[in-house]
C-alpha cells in the first residue's frame, strides 16, 4: 500500500532521477541508442501502414507470441495429452481414450490408504505432498513471522540480520540440496557435532521419518528469509503512533500485539499463505537433489511423480503424467485467483 | 566476551536490556549460525583434499598432514612429530609402514640410517593448507569450464530477451486503448503462478517439435515471457504521465522512439528489479533445464552439479568446489543491488 504511494511520488520526481544507466553519455547510453536507431526504419514503416493505435499490437506481438507458443498452447496441448493413451509422443498417433487416464489416477478402494489405489506411486505423492504443505507452511509462517517481528523491533544490526535471513533465497535449489546433503550425511558434520556430545550418529537422509524431518527444515532453511521479508514490509507500513496512543492508554504488549498488529498484517499474512502454499504444492527440486525421493518413497511428491511418469521412466507415459499436472493446475489456478483476489482486496 | 555485551546492550532511550531483549538476540545469534554457519562449512569444505574430507570428525579449517619432500623418494612423504624413547622430540618423515612399525627419516638428513619405532609414537604435523585445485581441476578437464559458459549465456540472452518484450508489452498494455487489451492482460496475469511442471510434458514436445530439445534455445525461449515482468514492468509505466508521450508525438516522434526514448529510461528502477529477478531465476533454473538437455556438453551448471552428485562415486571434493563456484554469482548479485531486490520483493510479492 504505502508502496504505491512511494511509487507515485517517485514518478512526479524529475525524469533524471529516474532513469540511472540511462543518463545521456554513459557508455550504456551510446550503445543503447546505436541499436535502438537501427530499429527505426521498419518501425516507422510499419507505424504508416497501422497508424498510432495499431502499432500496439505490433509492440505485444513478440511477447504474445512467445507466451503464445510455449505457454498457452502448452496449456490446450495438455488436455490433448490427458485424454489420449498410448506412448506415442507425438499428438495425432495417440488413440483417444476419454477420461480414462483420470479414472486410472483416481482409481483407488481407499483414498487414504495409497496401496488400494491403481497408481500407488502417484496417491503416496498426493500423501507426503498434503502432509508436507500442512507442515511446512505452518512452521514456515510461525518462523518467518517471529523473524519480522523480532527484526521489526529495536535491534542493532537490523540490516545485517535481515541479509543473513535472507540470503539462502537466493541460493539455487542444486546448491541448497548439496549443502545439506554434505552436512547430513553419515559421516557428515552434524553426526560429528552429535558424536561430540556424546550421542550415535543418525542414518538423516536413509530413515524415512528423518529424510521427511530434513525435506521440511531444508525448505524452510531456503525460502523462509522470503516471507520474512515481506512481512517486515507489512510490519513497517503500520503507523507508529498507533503503538504510542495504545502505550498512553496503558495498553499490553501482547495486547497491542493482538488488537493493532495483527489485524493490520491480515492482508499480508493471507498473501504470505497462499505463496506458501502455491511453493509447498509444486515442491521438487530441492528434495529431488537432496533425497531423490527416497528412502524408498518416503520424500516423493506430485511433481517428482509427473516428471518420472513422463521423463525418467523407460515407458514415457504421457498421458498419466498430463492428467495429473491437470490435477495440480486445478489447485494452483484456484490458488492463484484466491490470491489475485486478497491483494486487490488489500489495495482498495 | 564482556565488551560484547556492553557493546549490544547500550542502546537509546532505556539504559538495560529487559529478558524479552535478551531473547530476541539469542534468537538472531541463533538464526545467524543456522542461516550462515551451513555456507561456510561448504566454502570451509570446499579448500579441503580428498583426503581431508575423509576424516571423522572433521576438521574445522581446511587442513592436512604435512608433506615433505625427501631425497632418494619419488613421491612426497607424510611428516610426524616422533616421540623418541629418551624423551626427545624430532620430525621425521615416514617412508613405510610395516604393522605398528613405521621406518621413519630426517628430511633434512636423507642419507642418514632409517629410524624404526612405533607408530603410536608419531603425531602427524598438520599445517594450514587451501586445495584450490578442487576448483581449477574441474574447470579444466570435467566440463565444468564449459557448463559454467552455457549457464552464462543462457542468463544473459534470456535476460535481454525477457528484458525486450516484456517491456514492449507493457508499454502496449499500459499506453494504448485496443481492442482485447483487458483480455490479454488478465489471461497473462493468470498463469503468474502456473509455474511450468504444470505444462511439463506438451512444453516438451513444442520444443521437440520446433528441434530445440538439447539445445541452450530451448532453455532461453520458453520462460521468456514472464508474466512477473509484463505485470511489474506495467504497473510501473502506468505511473508516467500521458502528457510526456503526447509531447514527443507533436515533436514528431514515432511510436517506436516514444518507447526507447521516453519509456524505457523512465522504467528503469521496474527494469533494475526485472533484470535482478531474471538473472536469479535463470541462473538457478532446474526443472526445465533439466528435461530439455540431455546432452553433457549442453549441460548448465546446475544439470551438471546435480548429474555429477548422481554418480556413484561421489567426489565431494570437486563437487563442494562447484557448488560453491555456482552460488558466487548470485551472492555477488545480490550484494551490489541488495536494495533494488528487498524494494522490488516487499513491493510486488513476487520471487
Amino acid at each position: 500500500m504505502n508502496e504505491a504511494a512511494s511509487n507515485k511520488t517517485r514518478s512526479a520526481a524529475p525524469a533524471a532521477d529516474r532513469s540511472g544507466a540511462f543518463r545521456s553519455g554513459s557508455l550504456f547510453e551510446r550503445v543503447y541508442a546505436a541499436l535502438m536507431n537501427l530499429l527505426e526504419w521498419p518501425f516507422a514503416a510499419l507505424q504508416k501502414r497501422t497508424g498510432i493505435t495499431g502499432m500496439a499490437y505490433a509492440f505485444a506481438l513478440p511477447n504474445l507470441l512467445v507466451f503464445g507458443v510455449f505457454v498457452a498452447l502448452p496449456m490446450v496441448l495438455n488436455i490433448g495429452y490427458a485424454v489420449t493413451g498410448s506412448n506415442e509422443m507425438m499428438l495425432g498417433q495417440r488413440p483417444f481414450v476419454g477420461l480414462d487416464n483420470f479414472r486410472t489416477l483416481l482409481d483407488c478402494g481407499n483414498y487414504l490408504s495409497a496401496n488400494s489405489c491403481a497408481q500407488d506411486r502417484f496417491w503416496r505423492a498426493v500423501h507426503n505432498t498434503a502432509l508436507f504443505v500442512v507442515v511446512q507452511v505452518t512452521a514456515m509462517i510461525v518462523l518467518s513471522m517471529l523473524t519480522a517481528l523480532i527484526l521489526n523491533g529495536k535491534i542493532r544490526g537490523r540490516g545485517f540480520f535481515r541479509s543473513v535471513f535472507f540470503f539462502p533465497v537466493l541460493l539455487s535449489p542444486v546448491v541448497v540440496a548439496l549443502i545439506w546433503k554434505w552436512i547430513l550425511q553419515q559421516d557428515g558434520v552434524l553426526n560429528a557435532i552429535i558424536l561430540g556430545a556424546g550421542g550415535t550418529k543418525v542414518p538423516f537422509l536413509l530413515d524415512p521419518g528423518w529424510a521427511f524431518f530434513w525435506v521440511i527444515f531444508v525448505s524452510i532453511w531456503a525460502h523462509m528469509g522470503f516471507y520474512t521479508l515481506i512481512l517486515l514490509a507489512g510490519l513497517q507500513a503500520i503507523p507508529g503512533d498507533l503503538y504510542e496512543a495504545a502505550t498512553m492508554d496503558g495498553t499490553s504488549k501482547m495486547r497491542a500485539f493482538w488488537r493493532i498488529t495483527l489485524p493490520l498484517l491480515t492482508p499480508n499474512l493471507l498473501v504470505v499463505l497462499v505463496l506458501a502454499l502455491i511453493r509447498a504444492v509444486q515442491a521438487f527440486d530441492e528434495i529431488y537433489v537432496l533425497t531423490g525421493g527416497g528412502p524408498g518413497t518416503a520424500t516423493q511428491f506430485i511433481v517428482q511423480y509427473i516428471y518420472e511418469t513422463a521423463f525418467a521412466s523407460n515407458v514415457h507415459i504421457l498421458g498419466l503424467a498430463a492428467a495429473a499436472s491437470i490435477l495440480i493446475g486445478i489447485v494452483l489456478l484456484a490458488l492463484t485467483l484466491l490470491q489475485l483476489r486478497l491483494s486487490y482486496h488489500g489495495k482498495s | 566476551m564482556g565488551s560484547v555485551a556492553t557493546f549490544l546492550s547500550a542502546r537509546r532511550g532505556r539504559a538495560r536490556l529487559d529478558l524479552s531483549d535478551w531473547l530476541a538476540y539469542l534468537y538472531l545469534v541463533l538464526g545467524v549460525v543456522i542461516m550462515f554457519g551451513p555456507v561456510l562449512w561448504l566454502a570451509s569444505s570446499s579448500l579441503k583434499t580428498q583426503a581431508a574430507l575423509q576424516e571423522f570428525p572433521p576438521s574445522i579449517l581446511p587442513s592436512g598432514q604435512k608433506l615433505v619432500k625427501v631425497e632418494g623418494h619419488e613421491a612426497p612423504l607424510p611428516l610426524f612429530e616422533l616421540k623418541r624413547q629418551d624423551g626427545t622430540t624430532v620430525e621425521r618423515a615416514l617412508v613405510r609402514r610395516i604393522g605398528i612399525q613405521g621406518q621413519f627419516v630426517d628430511p633434512a638428513a636423507p642419507s642418514a640410517a632409517i629410524e624404526r619405532a612405533p607408530i603410536a609414537q608419531a603425531t602427524p604435523v598438520r599445517e594450514m593448507r587451501a586445495a584450490f585445485e578442487n576448483y581449477t581441476v574441474p574447470l579444466q578437464t570435467l566440463r565444468f569450464g564449459r557448463y559454467f559458459t552455457n549457464s552464462l549465456f543462457v542468463t544473459i540472452m534470456a535476460t535481454l530477451i525477457t528484458l525486450i518484450i516484456n517491456s514492449m508489452c507493457a508499454f502496449a498494455l499500459s499506453k494504448y486503448q485496443f481492442r482485447g487489451r483487458n483480455a490479454i492482460f488478465i489471461f497473462i496475469i493468470s498463469t503468474l503462478m502456473i509455474p511450468i511442471s504444470v505444462i511439463l510434458v506438451p512444453a516438451f514436445l513444442v520444443v521437440t517439435s520446433l528441434g530445440l530439445s538439447n539445445s541452450l534455445w530451448g532453455v532461453i525461449l520458453p520462460p521468456a515471457a514472464t508474466p512477473t515482468g509484463v505485470f511489474l514492468l506495467r504497473q510501473y509505466m502506468l505511473t508516467i504521465p500521458d502528457e510526456l508521450i503526447d509531447a514527443a508525438r507533436m515533436d514528431g516522434a514515432s511510436e517506436w522512439r516514444v518507447y526507447w526514448r521516453i519509456i524505457l529510461p523512465l522504467t528503469a528502477p521496474a527494469l533494475a528489479v526485472l533484470t535482478i529477478f531474471s538473472i536469479m531465476w535463470r541462473w538457478n533454473d532446474f526443472l526445465w533445464p533439466l528435461i530439455v538437455l540431455n546432452r553433457e556438453e549442453v549441460f548448465t551448471l546446475q544439470i551438471g552439479l546435480s548429474s555429477f552428485q548422481g554418480e556413484l562415486n561421489t567426489q565431494w571434493h570437486y563437487l563442494l568446489a562447484m557448488t560453491v563456484l555456482t552460488l558466487i554469482p548470485v551472492v555477488a548479485v545480490f550484494g551490489f543491488l541488495q536494495r533494488y531486490v528487498t524494494a522490488g520483493i516487499a513491493s510486488t510479492g513476487i520471487k
